[in-house]
């Protein structure tokens, strides 16, 4: 019997839901870290049971809770992110130089081999990399020291590294993305990167073939192919097929491209999903109406699904790393909301159910499908 | 014993309650009391002050007999009702926030 279990991070801490295939009647456990924001909260392919959170405060500072019962019990682990080196400084938003601090871990991705090992993205932008099940953790410094890193400027959110990707076909390969820095690739397990951003255009920047500097807010991959990857942009949502050497656009007919989430259904490659939002200026869902968009071409065409789901009067948003998809027969799809809710889907979004409905506001949705 | 009063956040974390209580030995300064602290509760490293620099955290402050401690130098030694345990050591979170 398959079970799904959805690991939600709040403002206000983690919840931990738990359903059969069915997936109508969802078990809700926590608050775990009760009061902590929690950017992220991801499971180890390899070890179902060892999962990672990210909790922090602005009193506290950044702690890393790991638990290997699958979310019954945490503990607090290394919590220590120290840049390799003197650091240097980045563009501030008035564009002045501002020393390379550290904020907190927005993204957790474990190994899809190693339970102990697992990637952290932070703020500001760095990648560190833990083999000892998250004890202590050692920066790849050759991301932020990347010959353009002291032009990069940071997002609405902060210049935080968002997005980490590894390559299920290839070991050696890593694909990142950092607000408002653009996406990286690296071809020798993070020894050096390269930045894949040829094709973007952010109207916010003069040089239309600008190497640095775009908004990327989300990349998405389907494991069966991994040099396809989906882009939700700041404005923009994006496709390569090259492994990121060259991005075409593929909003098509969405009502706005502007949007922060964006994923791969588990089954079809070409079937993807993201939640358009109104503007950069109004971080709330078009018209009071919330829709999640899919399209079943790979882009360019896509239809509206609302059945189950809010049509009125509800302008909440849905972030960046609040998406996710189960891989069940039936493929599975869930979001949380700004507002607190959790949204699920059996049918592969034909329709919704709101799984939870007042949650602290949701920072992230990841979904394990355990045998 | 030293009595230690943390703010809430601070006790889930350490899984204690409003008051620890610490063995230091002399001279009993905010630093060995700190440092005690964090050797009791290895999960609180990092989260009173910056683990390798030591500093204070911004957005707390260190109270004790009615004073206000947080500026004051790191060795000095402490009061002797602290020393005594007759008043507590208080960490305390700015009011900010939702």
């Amino acid at each position: 019997m398959t079970t799904l279990r959805l690991l939600v991070g709040t403002h206000k801490g983690a919840f931990v839901l738990t359903s059969d295939e069915r997936r109508k009647d969802w078990k809700i456990e926590g608050p775990h870290f009760a009061g902590w924001d929690v950017y992220h909260v991801n499971a180890s392919p390899a070890e179902p049971n060892r999962l990672y959170a990210s909790t922090s405060r602005g009193w506290f500072g950044q702690v890393i809770q790991r638990s290997d019962d699958g979310g019954a019990t945490w503990q607090p682990i290394g919590n220590e992110f120290h840049y390799e080196g003197t650091p240097g400084t980045h563009k501030w938003y008035d564009n002045s130089d501002h020393p390379w601090d550290f904020l907190r871990v927005w993204h957790l991705e474990p190994s899809l081999t190693d339970p102990d090992t697992v990637y952290a993205g932070v703020e500001d932008a760095a990648l560190f990399k833990s083999t000892n099940g998250g004890t202590s953790w050692e920066e790849l410094p050759s991301l932020r020291t990347h010959r353009t890193a002291s032009s990069w400027a940071p997002g609405a959110g902060g210049l935080c590294l968002h997005t980490i990707i590894l390559d299920p076909k290839n070991p050696e390969r890593i694909f990142t993305a950092i607000s408002s820095a653009g996406s990286f690739r690296s071809d020798d397990s993070g020894k050096t990167w390269q930045p894949i951003n040829h094709g973007l255009r952010s109207s916010y920047i003069p040089d239309p073939d600008a190497e640095v500097g775009h908004c990327v807010h989300r990349l998405a991959m389907h494991p069966s192919r991994p040099n396809t990857l989906f882009m939700q942009k700041h404005w923009d949502v994006m496709r390569t097929d090259d492994a990121g050497d060259s991005w075409h656009e593929i909003s098509g007919n969405l009502p706005t491209d502007f949007g922060f989430a964006i994923d791969v259904h588990a089954h079809e490659p070409e079937t993807i999903y993201v939640v358009p939002i109104t503007s950069d200026s109004d971080h709330f869902v078009p018209d009071g109406k919330l829709r999640v968009y899919r399209s079943r071409t790979g882009g360019n065409e896509w239809e509206p699904l609302t059945k189950g789901l809010p049509q009125n009067d509800c302008y909440v948003n849905v972030l960046r790393d609040a998406m996710a998809v189960d891989s069940a027969e039936s493929c599975g799809v869930y979001f949380g909301t700004t507002g607190g809710q959790v949204y699920a889907s059996a049918d592969s979004g034909d329709s919704w159910t709101a799984i939870a409905r007042d949650l602290p506001s949701v920072l992230s949705v990841q979904v394990q499908t355990l045998a | 014993m030293i009595r230690v009063e943390l703010p809430a956040n601070l006790r889930t974390l350490a899984g204690v309650g409003r008051e620890v209580q610490l063995q230091v030995d002399d001279p009993v300064t905010q630093r060995s009391l700190l440092d005690a602290l964090e050797a009791q509760y290895p999960a609180l490293r990092g989260t009173v002050r910056d683990a390798r620099t030591k500093k204070r955290r911004a957005m707390l402050r260190f109270f004790a007999c009615e004073e206000d401690l947080s500026d004051e130098p790191i060795d000095a030694p402490l009061p002797e009702p602290v020393v005594s345990g007759r008043e507590p050591y208080l960490i305390v979170g700015a009011i900010a926030g939702g």
